[in-house]
């Protein structure tokens, strides 16, 4: 196990033990910062040794795979799970979505076990983070002219999560790998350091739903816990059918599986009020996350790997 | 001294809509509002500011009775059914009436 995940074990048993520990806001904003500015310089810097135009196909592959997760998922929270229509669509907005914080532990992961994985990967995290939004709002609302859209998609793509891995990108591109060297101790060296005390923080944070998680009863924690697989599957074969590498095809699996729990719930909360915000937080944050950093992403990387032997 | 009596409206609900909300009371009237950070328990649960979506704010705007129901009412109608907000009047004295 990634030591970095024992942070947020004890971020939990300090939460639930009602300890006086916090990170404070700002510390915690800093950290988000400083984790999607990484995410997008380090993709950038790589993206820069390559030519962009072959991305074409997987980003269309990517996107797609955006608009259609939430619409899988729709149907199952709705009739499966039996949630009202609302609070069905933001389930699928959230879980449609991806969790940079997931991404993160799984390039963790993967940097422990020197697997390399394609330069493109922070760009696809990208491409996820936005469409799953747009077809929860619309599954919720339909087409009916109520829904202010040129206030909500300000709000959705310019997000601090798009905002910053999109200029990291932009920065890391244009910099290149030399123009980026003086930077490399802050945002790449202390990068599992700046994880680990957000993890700290999530911890916390996870512990603060426990009580929402006993409300909510079984069927929330099944779909949390089973939701994951199917969809982390889905990645994966997109990612070996697009061509990615193992270590690549594990990266969209966790993105895949992975649910959102910033920009999906904020966007949420003003496009659909009538949606129970507290229910998809719960089963994206006191749920999904644990399930992903310490099942998921093993279970993913395997996946990946069976999946790469099968076809080579 | 001269002092004016003007109404205290002080609204305290979710961080998600300060936005919109600060846009909305320009909108029907205020001529100006102090927003902070907040964090309390209601009958929505505890809402400990802990991080970005669990936070509330608490925003106070001085104006006329007649702006203050305005706002009020439109609060209630457009808020109260599906957000955490709470919303109450008081009477203030103020030096300049002039800036109310």
């Amino acid at each position: 196990m990634d030591p970095v995940v024992w942070f947020f074990v004890l971020g939990v048993v300090a939460g639930l033990a009602r300890s006086d520990l916090r990170v404070p806001a700002a510390i915690y904003d800093l950290l988000s910062i400083l984790l999607l500015l990484a995410i997008g310089l380090k993709g950038g810097v790589e993206l820069a040794r390559q030519p962009i135009s072959g991305l074409l196909p997987q980003i269309g592959a990517v996107l797609a795979m955006g608009f259609a997760l939430p619409l899988l998922l729709f149907p199952v929270a709705r009739f499966l799970v039996g949630l009202a229509r609302a609070d069905a669509a933001s389930l699928a907005a959230h879980y449609g979505s991806v969790s940079v914080a997931t991404y993160a532990v799984g390039v963790a992961y993967l940097g422990a076990r020197n697997i390399e994985f394609d330069a493109q990967l922070p760009l696809l995290l990208v491409l996820l983070e936005v469409p799953a939004i747009i077809v929860g709002i619309l599954l919720a609302r339909g087409i009916d002219g109520a829904t202010k859209w040129g206030k909500l998609l300000h709000e959705i793509f310019l997000g601090k999560s798009v905002v910053l891995l999109v200029g990291g990108l932009a920065i890391g591109w244009a910099s290149g790998a030399d123009g980026i060297g003086p930077l490399e101790p802050l945002f790449f060296d202390l990068f599992k350091g700046f994880l680990a005390l957000f993890l700290l923080e999530m911890g916390l944070i996870a512990a603060s739903q426990s009580k929402s998680l006993r409300s909510r009863g079984l069927q929330l924690i099944l779909f949390g816990v089973l939701a994951p697989i199917p969809l982390a599957a889905i990645g994966a074969v997109i990612g070996v059918a697009i061509g990615l590498s193992i270590g690549g095809t594990t990266l969209l699996a966790i993105l895949a599986g992975s649910a959102s729990y910033i920009a999906a719930p904020a966007a949420m909360r003003i496009a659909v009020p009538e949606a129970n915000p507290a229910l998809s937080l719960t089963a994206s944050l006191g749920v999904t996350f644990p399930f992903n950093i310490f099942v998921g992403i093993p279970l993913y990387f395997t996946l990946a790997s069976w999946l790469h032997r099968g076809m080579g | 001294m001269h002092q004016e009596t003007r109404k205290l409206l002080t609204i305290v609900t979710e961080s998600a809509l300060e936005t919109e909300l600060c846009d909305e009371l320009t909108r029907l009237g205020a001529g100006g509002y102090t927003v902070t950070d907040a964090r309390g328990r209601g009958s929505r649960g505890v809402r400990d500011a802990g991080w970005a979506s669990s936070g509330n704010i608490r925003i106070e705007v001085i104006c006329d009775a007649r702006v203050a129901d305005r706002i009020a009412a439109h609060l209630r109608d457009r808020y109260y059914s599906d957000y955490a907000m709470i919303l109450y009047l008081s009477d203030v004295s103020v030096l300049r009436p002039e800036k109310f």
